[in-house]
């Protein structure tokens, strides 16, 4: 038996599992190094991100946004392309929202502006989605390389757009100034008062539909075949009739798109405002997420869901344990890339021989 | 504006100055890619070099201490990618992203919990390395050009600017005038080919990891205990992935992959001359404009290259001995 013809609950549960597993434990170690108690930090950490109403509200929060950058990087992982720009698309997806918003958040109505802002934020994620995308397609130039020259790119001009034409006059702040209150996505606190002053939106509702759009896309349309076909074989997909760069390039428009709608969430949804960095490595962690929930649909929805959990979790434990900084989740993030990624078929040969065993 | 307002003795100086963090991680990136390895880590390794160069030159007060531990820990990420990408067969691009990110966080952690510095060490003073005065500079200090090229060219560099410039032809002969190069390369274009001829591809290919690991921790300390003089946060800045596009840039060649740091080198030169100054025709260019310019050449050279540049044929591709 070789990894390729394992039951499928053991390449799609057992080994993310255990690899999920085995950074954890790392995780764990470098805790232990810092001096704190891993189990006790554990504790913390599931107190205030899952048992609090009010943390598992920033929790979902957190997630919400987390799908949308996972599906991108996944949609185009599904291409056969390493999509590392979310960071960056997801950036320019948040000026999108603010150029609509100063745009229309004076005259607009409520249920236009809304949708006027989710338009901006998909169309300029696209945008810098697909520069990358055409350079691959018609240039070769390779994605990877790219997508991360473009992360760099995003911040300095984004960096240089807020300070030269963004922040109000006299104002300090390096952010733009705040949106009318018709822009503001309804919270679900306003419906749950045991969810506290959260910002948690509207928008879990449309990553979760996000979600099901991606899974029937992917899966069930001709579109997504041709996306697969791609993904898995360049040449035998170009034999079968699959225009290849067109391919390309649609996956990446659509790639950035979403990694732009996690602006939505961010923006729109709590601080109603663009502020310089906003998105705080939510790119990053849609790579982890692609990688560990194996671009599927529910994997995705898990590992956003953990994910949240960590940002939220990590944030009060670093209030609690100051050795163990906010940036702890970059390091599990990493971690969580290289073992579910780069070494997911570490624990193959073992469970193989459990299999087989079994069997015998 | 005339001509001295351009700077361009200090540009040229600082192009100098710039270009060693990228030959050394650009030369690392030759041995591992040349050998069919790709490495996108080549950015976290820097990181992970640089504080723990500067963390360990800060705590001895001795900055080869420092460049030293910064040797280990550069090589031992390169081989842990190596077992990865070599004994694993894993995806090679993945692991270097894990590496980056893996080690974004982790300099973070631990600078912090060290040095309660905001992830920042203190400042190195006196552990930072010394610059060497060229024998005769005093003499020559007040001749014209032949002066100014003695002391400030080539002169008053730290030794490891020295090593940087003379790591290109060194790089170029172990390639291709040695044996290890030339099973280095054969393992990298045609790995059955070496398989065949009785080279052990997979050690080849650990062996040139391991020297990509140690080149590579001399661009991070050179970051931090040369040109900085403390470690900061994420302070590589994407010098890894200039180095890997100064690379493709080169043709995978020492010597083309040498100008091709060096024209990166010398935009960040002109990056800090052109800040703040007031130019025709432009007026005043932002500074976060400018220092998009490194990343967006990038995206042109690559665009205009990429087609046409020859990268070695194995490149990321797992060696599976066949039966």
């Amino acid at each position: 038996m070789t990894t390729n013809d394992m039951p499928r609950w053991a390449t799609g549960i057992v080994l993310p599992l255990l690899n999920l597993l085995s950074a954890l434990l790392v995780t764990a170690l470098v805790i232990h190094l810092l001096g704190e108690d891993p189990v006790e930090s554990m504790q913390i950490l599931i107190n205030s991100a899952v048992v609090n109403p009010e943390g598992l509200a920033y929790t979902l929060f957190y997630a919400s946004t987390f799908v949308f950058t996972g599906l991108a990087v996944s949609v185009a992982m599904q291409a056969g392309l390493f999509n590392i720009g979310a960071e960056g698309q997801m950036y320019l997806g948040g000026l999108g929202i603010t150029l609509a918003m100063l745009a229309f958040d004076a005259t607009l109505p409520w249920y236009l502006l809304i949708p006027a802002g989710v338009v901006g934020a998909a169309l300029f994620g696209a945008l810098w989605g697909f520069i990358p995308g055409y350079l691959q397609a018609k240039r070769g130039s390779h994605i990877v390389v790219t997508t991360i020259m473009f992360n760099f790119i995003a911040a300095s001009l984004m960096n240089f757009v807020i300070v030269r034409f963004l922040i109000p006059a006299g104002e300090q702040n390096t952010a733009s100034r705040v949106f009318s209150a018709g822009a503001e996505l309804p919270r679900l606190s306003d419906w749950f008062p045991i969810l506290g002053d959260t910002p948690l939106n509207i928008s879990v509702f449309l990553a979760i539909i996000a979600l099901a759009v991606y899974g029937v896309m992917v899966s069930r349309s001709s579109w997504g075949y041709k996306l697969r076909a791609t993904g898995l074989n360049k040449h035998a997909a170009h034999y079968a009739g699959v225009k290849i760069s067109t391919t390309i390039i649609v996956t990446m428009l659509i790639s950035g798109a979403l990694a732009g709608l996690g602006a939505v969430n961010s923006i729109m949804g709590s601080t109603h405002y663009l502020s310089l960095n906003f998105v705080g490595g939510a790119g990053f962690i849609g790579i982890a997420i692609a990688l560990m929930g194996r671009q599927h649909p529910v994997g995705i929805f898990l590992s956003a869901l953990l994910f949240g959990a960590l940002t939220q979790g990590g944030f009060d434990l670093s209030l609690e344990k100051p050795n163990i900084p906010p940036e702890m989740v970059i390091l599990i993030q990493g971690l969580i890339i290289l073992f579910c990624g780069a070494m997911e078929y570490l624990y193959a040969p073992v469970l193989i021989k459990l299999i087989k065993g079994k069997q015998a | 504006m005339s001509f001295e307002d351009l700077h361009l003795g200090s540009i040229v100086v600082s192009t100098v100055r710039n270009a060693p963090v990228l030959i050394f991680a650009a030369m690392a990136g030759l041995f591992a890619e040349r050998s069919g390895v790709v490495d996108i880590g080549l950015e976290g390794k820097i990181l992970a070099s640089a504080f723990v160069s500067a963390a360990v030159a800060f705590t001895t007060q001795n900055p080869w201490y420092g460049i030293l531990a910064g040797v280990a820990v550069s090589a031992a990420i390169a081989l842990l990618q190596g077992c990865i990408a070599i004994t694993q067969k894993g995806n090679q691009l993945v692991a270097g992203i894990a590496i980056n990110i893996t080690m974004s966080g982790l300099t973070f952690v631990v600078a912090q919990y060290f040095f309660q510095q905001g992830g920042r060490t203190p400042d190195l003073g006196e552990a930072r390395l010394h610059e060497i005065v060229l024998p005769g500079s005093a003499a020559l200090a007040d001749v014209p050009v032949i002066g100014w090229i003695w002391t400030h060219l080539l002169g008053v560099h730290t030794v490891l600017v020295y090593l940087a410039f003379a790591l290109v032809p060194l790089v170029h002969w172990v390639l291709y005038h040695t044996r290890f190069g030339l099973r280095l390369r054969a393992c990298g274009e045609n790995p059955h080919a070496a398989d065949a001829a009785g080279i052990s591809v997979e050690r080849t290919r650990y062996g040139a990891m391991l020297i990509a690991g140690i080149l590579c921790s001399f661009s991070g300390a050179y970051l931090a205990i040369v040109q900085s003089g403390f470690f900061l946060r994420d302070m590589s800045a994407g010098a890894g992935y200039l180095a890997l596009t100064a690379m493709v840039f080169g043709n995978w060649r020492p010597f083309y992959t040498f100008l091709g740091c060096l024209m990166f080198g010398f935009f960040g030169a002109v990056q800090i001359q052109l800040e703040g100054v007031d130019l025709p025709v432009v007026g005043r260019i932002p500074g976060a404009l400018i220092q998009m310019v490194p990343y967006v050449v990038t995206v042109i050279v690559l665009a205009g290259l990429m087609a046409k540049s020859v990268a070695p044929k194995a490149i990321g591709v797992p060696f599976v001995k066949s039966r």
